[in-house]
């Protein structure tokens, strides 16, 4: 049986699993999927937007949906280990993709405001859930529909307009299973209105080494004058797949800092998108990602210039050890409307070793012509100038490099605004990488 | 301490020493002149192990030790040091961490115990304030947005810190403003001592006004055409090189 047979016929299991749930309207919206993933096939690197992307090892083989197995117990002990604390946060822990409410803390919430699982937003804000969701993001491939088949949760985050939300919220992701290679599909949704902020930390991690496939859509609406800080920290197993897709709308005088830190995964794709839906926007996009061994991490971005007097900066920068392979695709559409756009992109990379590789493309459509927009890409090593200097003052060579390392990634963590966060980052880059920590 | 025997050495396979005898005894102060590109710089790396550079042929011992044999971090705990005619920035490593980071690995060499931060902190901020910096500096990313003058400053920083025997000061000079000039200076002076020796290349008398060197040599196209005492700076100040190189032109004729 193909790959999509196995999926079509799970589908059976999970209905039947639903219960009372198969009858509401969120499942019909599963079977919409369900008959639109019959139709289309999984991408292949003949689609340009998957050329550098072999997707074959994810789709020639059984994930079986995570609802299908057994809850798998996890203890706090293990939450602790792996949050980033030091500071104040509202904490949501899913596993495999469910909510867990004994693992999260919720602190006291200003009036109106909903942090907690997708599924209970949909039950206490009904209105709101369907005015959002699935209205953001366009499910365009095999994967997006696969997501909404088998979606049931995931986190949601609802801030009213005028509101300050100054805790962080830290959404943590613990998935795989002891003993089966499972399928998660979390779906994310938050809602940002006019002139309200928020911090997101969303901390994707692997239980085990056991193989598993985190398959997610996030789709976030930032409101006038509204302002979102959203830190993702990718860290899945080394043996995992991870494809993402993160849709953003924007409305006028909004403010997105998007970071995406990526450590884990065999195969990852992120697709990284925010329309610009009015005017005097700004957009900024961090990308990190440090990769080892066999991984392969393509990151692809997308602003959309729909309106005048926006400005997006992209900067995403890459650590590449062994023979690992990045890839970079960041698109920038500038429509005709859209005058006086500032657009910047700039992608750098450092290779480790001989046997890692990048593909690096910027994709610039410009259809208005008082713009400025810029791009740039370069591939090189670990200076050597900078080494000597450091060696020549005592230090050996391995923790010269560890420094150059986090001298290269400095720009995009000194960005952060949460200082206890930049640090358990520096961290794990020293650790992912097998450096000396300095 | 250092004797330096017919060194040649090539970048990128162009002969850039064409072999230098040197030797420098403790406590002697040494300054190295000469026109641009002579190899000024050259004999600065060589010395402190920049693989960028081939020794071809010669012997350089320090107290006895093949020199050319050790990588740069050996050579930095065995006790040379090179103030870089170019600092390097470091983003993202704070000046401290990094003069810790040194330290400590020059400690452990020589069989020390490592360093408490509180006594770091403290030696730090001695040294810094000798040279006139603020204590902001000690925590600013290594060369981050200093000035020609501070990466200069910050370099005889280090110096203080990590104690070598034998201290390379390439063009430390340059940029700095008679004042910062004059604080550089002082920072070697204080520092100077019978065990330690000094090999400074500079372009201008003026330095050798606050930092009086025992020797002058002059370097021209990877050889040492000229050697002589404080005197020969004066000289050279006066007027120009040329009369040496054409002294030199003769000879080979
Ligand atoms: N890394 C390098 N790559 C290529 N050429 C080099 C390199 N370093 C030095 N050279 C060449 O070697 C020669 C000597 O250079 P060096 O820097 O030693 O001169 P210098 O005496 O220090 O000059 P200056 O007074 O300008 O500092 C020059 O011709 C220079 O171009
Ligand atoms: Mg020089």
């Amino acid at each position: 049986m193909n790959i999509k047979g196995f999926y079509i016929d799970k589908f059976i299991d999970f209905e039947k699993k639903l219960n009372g749930e198969s009858i509401t309207n969120f499942h019909s919206f599963r079977k919409d999927a369900i008959a639109k993933f019959k139709e289309i096939d999984f991408p292949t690197t003949k689609n340009e937007e998957w050329r550098f992307t072999d997707v074959s090892p994810i789709t020639k083989q059984n994930f079986i949906p995570a609802n299908l197995i057994s809850k798998i117990k996890i203890d706090k002990s293990k939450v602790e280990k792996i949050i980033f604390t030091g500071f104040d946060f509202h904490l949501l822990v899913f596993v495999n993709g469910i909510f867990e409410p004994s693992l999260s803390e919720i602190k006291d919430l200003p009036k109106n405001v909903f942090v907690g699982s997708l599924k209970k937003f949909q039950a206490e804000k009904e209105d709101l859930f369907y005015k959002h969701f699935n209205k953001i993001v366009s499910n365009d491939t095999a994967f997006n529909f696969l997501n909404s088949s088998f979606s049931v949760d995931g986190f949601a985050v609802y801030v009213p307009k005028n509101i300050v939300l100054e805790k962080p919220i830290q959404v943590l992701f613990i998935n795989g299973s002891e003993d089966e290679n499972i399928l998660i599909s979390p779906r994310n949704l938050f809602v940002v209105e006019e002139n309200s902020q928020m911090k997101l930390i969303v901390n994707y991690n692997g239980l085990n080494n056991q193989k598993y496939f985190s398959n997610i859509i996030t789709e976030i609406f930032i409101g006038e004058n509204a302002i979102v800080d959203y830190y993702q920290i990718q860290n899945e197993n080394d043996n995992s797949y991870h494809i993402e897709k993160i849709q953003a709308i924007q409305k006028d005088k909004s403010l997105f800092n998007q970071f995406n830190i990526t450590f884990g995964g065999e195969i990852v794709r992120n697709d990284i998108n925010s329309k610009l839906d009015g005017e005097y926007i700004e957009t900024h996009f961090y990308g990190l990602y440090m990769i080892n061994g066999k991984q392969h991490v393509d990151n692809h971005t997308f602003v959309d210039h729909a309106k005048p007097n926006c400005m997006s900066n992209e900067l995403y920068k890459g650590i590449l050890d062994e023979n690992s392979h990045g890839v970079f695709n960041g698109k920038i559409i500038v429509r005709q409307d859209a005058q006086k756009t500032n657009a910047y992109q700039q992608n750098k990379t450092i290779l480790l070793y001989k046997g890692a590789t990048i593909d690096t493309k910027p994709q610039l459509e410009i259809f208005a012509d008082d713009v400025k927009c810029s791009h740039g890409a370069t591939v090189g090593h670990l200076d050597e100038v900078s080494e000597f200097y450091i060696r020549s003052r005592g230090v050996p060579k391995e923790l010269a490099k560890s420094m150059l390392i986090r001298a290269f990634a400095n720009d995009v963590i000194e960005t952060m605004k949460i200082t206890e966060l930049k640090e358990q980052i520096n961290h794990m880059i020293f650790q992912h990488l097998h450096q000396i920590e300095i | 301490m250092l004797v330096i025997k017919n060194l040649k050495a090539n970048v990128e396979g162009k002969e850039i020493l064409k072999g230098i005898n040197l030797e420098v005894k403790a406590g002697e102060i040494h300054a190295i002149m000469g026109p641009n590109g002579s190899g000024k710089s050259t004999l600065a790396n060589v010395l402190t192990g920049n693989e960028n550079y081939e020794v071809t042929d010669g012997e350089v011992l320090f107290d006895g030790k093949n020199l050319l044999e050790m990588d740069p971090e050996t050579r930095a705990r065995e006790g040379m040091f090179l103030a870089f005619q170019y600092p390097i920035e470091i983003p993202g490593v704070s000046n401290a961490t990094f003069l810790k980071t040194a330290l400590n690995e020059i400690r452990k060499y020589k069989g020390l115990e490592e360093i408490t931060p509180k006594e770091f902190l403290a030696l730090i901020k001695e040294k810094a304030s000798l040279l006139g910096m603020d204590d902001a500096m000690i925590s600013r990313y290594v060369n981050v947005g200093f000035s020609g003058g501070e990466k200069k400053r910050n370099e005889i920083l280090q110096m203080l810190m990590l104690e070598p025997k034998f201290v390379l000061l390439d063009e430390t000079d340059s940029g700095l403003d008679i004042d910062a000039l004059k604080i550089v200076a002082n920072g070697v002076n204080i520092y100077k001592n019978p065990n330690t020796a000094f090999l400074v290349v500079t372009h201008y008398q003026r330095l050798l006004n606050y930092i009086v060197p025992d020797f002058v040599h002059v370097l021209y196209k990877g050889r040492i055409i000229k050697s002589g005492t404080k005197e020969l700076a004066l000289e050279l100040e006066d007027k120009g090189y040329d009369w040496l190189i054409k002294e030199e032109e003769m000879e080979k004729v």
